[in-house]
């Protein structure tokens, strides 16, 4: 039956006549890149491009993050999109505190990957001061296609990493070093 | 139609010595008073069966480091409105850091709450008889008031800014 709706790649694996073998970890990172629930965390200009990164023209739902989730039980991936007072930084943890394993972070545009434009001291020099940062999107702020480009990135983080990397001592380490756990 | 003239007047004849400095920039009529003035002046402009200046636009601090007055140190600077007239009154009162107080305007005007707390905050006039004197709009755990001058604008924790990309 002719269709133009694009399915994603099966991954390596030995294919015969009635099976397909691979990999777990081919398999759970395939469904996870392709059903990324975003949480978006927007407190300024960046918001707005992520708007239009969510609408029609853009499309951000094309890429498997169709369902924005405003609540941070049921999101896989925070983006972080604006200026984060300091006042506000506790706000960002408590809701990166309350995503479930896997997680991921995208810090979107100038401010909340390093401060911006803001070189003052009410303004957080980077959200990495308190969570873990997995993609950094520059721009001030970024166009759509960046944004995509970050959640792209993170569609590969999902596809190869091992699906015990949140168990090793080196993720361990990382969120212990943000006194986190 | 009221003038800042007809208004000066009245103040002078009404309060005396305690008014000074008056100014008239971008026709803002602008006067200074002292603090034990200050709050039977709101309420007497608000009172007014005429002048009804009964809206507080605005509560703010200034710092005044380098004048050589150090009873004129800081000021504490308050808009009214009468939204009956549309006529606009601003009020300075000059403090010193050594006593750094001034009664609360929230027995007149309940806006005055927040403002007051955003000027201690940044500035750290105490408001006497106000019913809740923190911070509210920097961290609670913040031990300086920042926009005194003495105190650098920038994050001192910042690691990837010069001050030449910042024109400094």
């Amino acid at each position: 039956m002719a269709s133009n709706i694009k399915l994603a790649e099966a991954p390596e694996g030995y294919e015969g006549s009635g099976f397909f073998a691979t990999s777990l970890d081919k398999v759970i990172g395939l469904a996870r890149a392709n059903s990324l629930w975003p949480l978006p965390f927007a407190t300024s200009c960046c918001g707005i491009e992520f708007m239009a990164t969510m609408g029609s023209n853009y499309d951000i739902a094309r890429f498997g993050a169709e369902r924005p989730s405003f609540s941070p039980r049921q999101a896989d991936v925070l983006l972080v999109a604006g200026t984060i007072a300091k006042k506000m930084a506790p706000v960002v943890k408590q809701v990166y505190l309350q995503m479930a394993e896997p997680r991921w972070v995208i810090a979107i545009g100038a401010c909340a990957s390093s401060g911006g434009i803001f070189d003052t001291y009410s303004v957080l020099q980077g959200i990495d001061r308190i969570i873990p940062v997995d993609v950094y999107v520059p721009g001030c702020p970024p166009r759509p296609e960046q944004i995509l480009d970050g959640l792209m990135q993170v569609q590969e983080l999902a596809k190869n990493e091992s699906l015990r990397r949140r168990n090793s001592p080196a993720y361990q380490n990382l969120l212990e070093s943000y006194n986190i756990q | 139609m009221l003038t800042n003239e007809e208004v000066a007047k009245d103040l002078i004849r009404q309060f005396g010595e305690d008014v000074y400095d008056f100014e008239d920039p971008f026709d803002l009529l602008t006067l200074s008073t002292k603090r034990e003035q200050l709050i039977p002046m709101l309420q007497y402009l608000k009172d007014h069966p005429t002048y009804q200046i009964n809206f507080l636009t605005d509560i703010c601090g200034i710092h005044y480091p380098d004048d050589p007055n150090p009873e004129r140190e800081f000021c504490v600077v308050y808009h009214l409105h009468s939204l009956i007239h549309n006529f606009r009154v601003r009020l300075k009162v000059f403090l010193s850091e050594a006593d750094l107080h001034i009664p609360t305007a929230t027995t007149i005007y309940a806006c005055a709450n927040w403002m007051e707390r955003e000027t201690y905050d940044f500035f750290g006039v105490n408001f006497d008889g106000h019913p809740k004197l923190i911070r509210i709009l920097n961290m609670e755990d913040m031990d300086y008031f920042p926009m005194r001058r003495q105190y650098p604008l920038e994050d001192s924790t910042r690691e990837d800014k010069i001050d030449a990309l910042f024109g400094r």
